[in-house]
């Protein structure tokens, strides 16, 4: 038998699952991502977590306050509020989600290339970029809103999430390109072009693998932009649309009206939007802290 | 250093073209019809014969073809000429200077509040790393990102209203009328719009110093017995300062974007709800204009920025 083994009272330091140690080095991120989970559940199991159809109008239990029956009050049509929160978490993880999916790939595209084309290319990229960037984030939303009116596909806006996304490419687009320049210049990539590899290739095989860690970090960072663009959308009555539970509609309309005499309107669905951006932003700065503490956001 | 200002000066030519033609051309994709909106908004939705809406495109110059509406429209704007309303007829400059002062104070405001709160939060932040005073700051910062600022107003009226029974006018008085009217209406939205932007400024404080922490020239003054206080305060401070006053300006120049929804629920009349109601009422010289404003505004916080680093720092200019 291994006698060898046995005589050296040596003993290999236990390697950690990564997810461990993230939760132990990363405490306030482990929170958010607690906060992000729970969200998701809600979300996803709407229908069984949510006490009443969210829908549901009752016109004799109109504005009343938090109770036994209704946690979190009713609103101005007496739906409840509580359940309407729990459903507008679907409203805005989904497009939250999809929006910064979309925005930060985009974008991550757009910068490897410009990035690893260089000259003309890049020269134009940058142009078209600078005159993205020179628009208020939620300026640029609204006026591709209004451009490209509403086109619902399963519920959801999708030009609201284009909207949404347009404003992110820009941002996007510098940090990956801040990245890929780096990498560019790097021997391997000389030694893969060398090879005569295709550009196809060494941007999927040696670029990209090495933008991953940006792109993760910024895609959790837009979540949360994403979730607080289409509040302010919806609040503004350009985003999501009555009868549909979303956060921003919940503190607009009728609730702008009432809400000094029924205060748990605004309230609630407030912490709501407050603690789901919070969260996200809390993992994606510990993310950026675990993965790569240069990248400025 | 004066081909430096010039070239760079030139820069910003291309990027404002491309917003104008951007923005001019965008709105003309877009489905709403200036006249047929105003129009209908008139008579109540009443069937208006084509004849009128006709007269009315051709009035406001909608039927000749785009780019001699754009050539039209930037010309003007070369001198001067920002057109006029599509909505209410009167010129845009007009319509934006009535409302231009209540914006910019309150931007100002909520800019003074952002670096008095700022400076110092960042600073402690990055000195006491990873301490309890940096994870509270933190927390407190990475929360101003979270809250929207229109809840934050509808909040702030709340508390008013319950603890004092008092809400703030509704009229807008200069502050150089009656000061002290025109400061207890504005500092609530400059409150609620300042808390994100000083959360930003905190943020960028922290790791501009963090990072200049680790500068070799900081371990000198270290290593040839500086005390640490006046390390932060003398050598730290002074070259971390530049990215936050960056942050600063390219956020002053986006308040706007603030501005937009918290207006609406302190029911000011400013440059925000021009905008959104330009939107709205598909007034296309009026949104143009604004569009236009804010990136001229950018741009020249851009160009400002790095004339200091410019001035600043020798290697930038010679590069």
């Amino acid at each position: 038998m291994s006698t060898a083994a046995t005589a050296i009272p040596y003993k290999v330091p236990k390697r950690r699952h990564p997810a461990v140690l993230f939760m132990t080095q990363q405490p306030l991120g482990a929170a958010g991502l607690v906060v992000i989970l729970v969200m998701a559940v809600c979300a996803a199991f709407a229908p069984w977590v949510a006490p009443y159809d969210p829908l549901a109008v009752d016109y004799g239990g109109m504005l009343s306050r938090p109770s036994p029956e209704h946690w979190l009050g009713t609103d101005s049509f007496g739906r409840d509020v509580a359940s309407r929160i729990i459903y507008g978490a679907r409203t805005a993880l989904a497009i939250g989600f999809i929006a910064s999916f979309l925005g930060c790939t985009a974008g991550a595209v757009i910068g490897v290339a410009s990035a690893y084309f260089g000259g003309k290319t890049d020269l134009i990229i940058q142009g078209l970029m600078d005159v993205l960037l020179s628009f208020p984030i939620i300026v640029l939303a609204i006026t591709v809103v209004a451009v490209l009116g509403n086109y619902v596909v399963l519920g959801i806006d999708v030009n609201l999430i284009i909207a949404i996304s347009v404003p992110m490419l820009p941002r996007v687009e510098r940090v990956v390109r801040a990245s890929a320049l780096a990498i560019r210049e790097m021997p391997y990539i000389d030694a893969a072009r060398a090879a005569g590899y295709s550009h196809t290739r060494i941007i999927f095989r040696h670029i990209v693998p090495n933008v991953v860690a940006p792109y993760l970090i910024l895609l959790t960072a837009f979540v949360a932009q994403a979730i607080l663009a289409e509040a302010s959308l919806s609040f503004l009555g350009l985003g999501v649309t009555e009868p549909t539970p979303s956060w921003g509609l919940m503190l607009s309309g009728a609730a702008a009206d009432f809400y000094q005499q029924a205060p748990w309107m605004i309230v609630f669905p407030g912490i709501a939007i407050s603690l789901g951006v919070f969260a996200f932003n809390l993992y994606g700065d510990s993310l950026r802290d675990w993965l790569d503490p240069k990248i400025k956001l | 250093m004066l081909r430096f200002i010039f070239h760079r000066f030139l820069l910003m030519i291309p990027t404002l073209l491309g917003v104008a033609i951007l923005v001019f051309f965008m709105l003309r994709l877009m489905p709403g019809d200036p006249v047929a909106t105003m129009l209908l908004g008139d008579a109540g939705g009443a069937n208006i014969p084509k004849a009128v809406i006709e007269a009315e495109r051709v009035r406001l110059g909608l039927d000749q073809p785009l780019y001699v509406q754009f050539f039209k429209w930037f010309w003007g704007m070369l001198q001067g000429d920002f057109g006029f309303s599509m909505w209410t007829g009167r010129s845009v400059a007009y319509e934006i200077g009535i409302r231009l002062e209540l914006s910019l104070q309150v931007a100002v405001m909520a800019t003074i509040l952002a670096v008095l709160l700022a400076l110092p939060l960042g600073t402690l932040s990055a000195i006491f790393k990873d301490s309890w005073i940096d994870q509270t700051i933190r927390v407190f910062s990475i929360a101003g990102l979270a809250v929207p600022s229109f809840w934050l107003g509808m909040i702030v009226i709340l508390l008013l209203l319950t603890y004092f029974s008092w809400i703030p006018p509704l009229t807008f008085t200069s502050l150089i009328d009656d000061p002290w009217a025109n400061l207890s209406q504005l500092i609530w939205p400059a409150l609620a719009v300042g808390y994100r932007y000083s959360a930003v400024s905190t943020r960028m404080m922290r790791s501009s110093i963090l990072e200049v922490l680790q500068e070799d020239y900081i371990r000198t003054a270290r290593a040839k017995g500086v005390i640490g206080r006046l390390v932060v305060a003398r050598h730290a401070m002074r070259n971390a300062l530049l990215p936050v006053v960056t942050v600063i300006g390219l956020e002053f120049a986006f308040l706007i974007g603030g501005l937009v929804v918290t207006e609406q629920v302190f029911n000011l009349n400013g440059i925000g709800r021009l905008f959104v109601q330009a939107v709205a009422r598909s007034d296309f010289t009026m949104i143009q204009a604004l569009v236009l404003l804010v990136s001229v505004f950018f741009v020249l916080v851009n160009f400002v920025m790095d004339m200091m680093y410019a001035f600043l720092d020798p290697r930038i200019r010679y590069r």
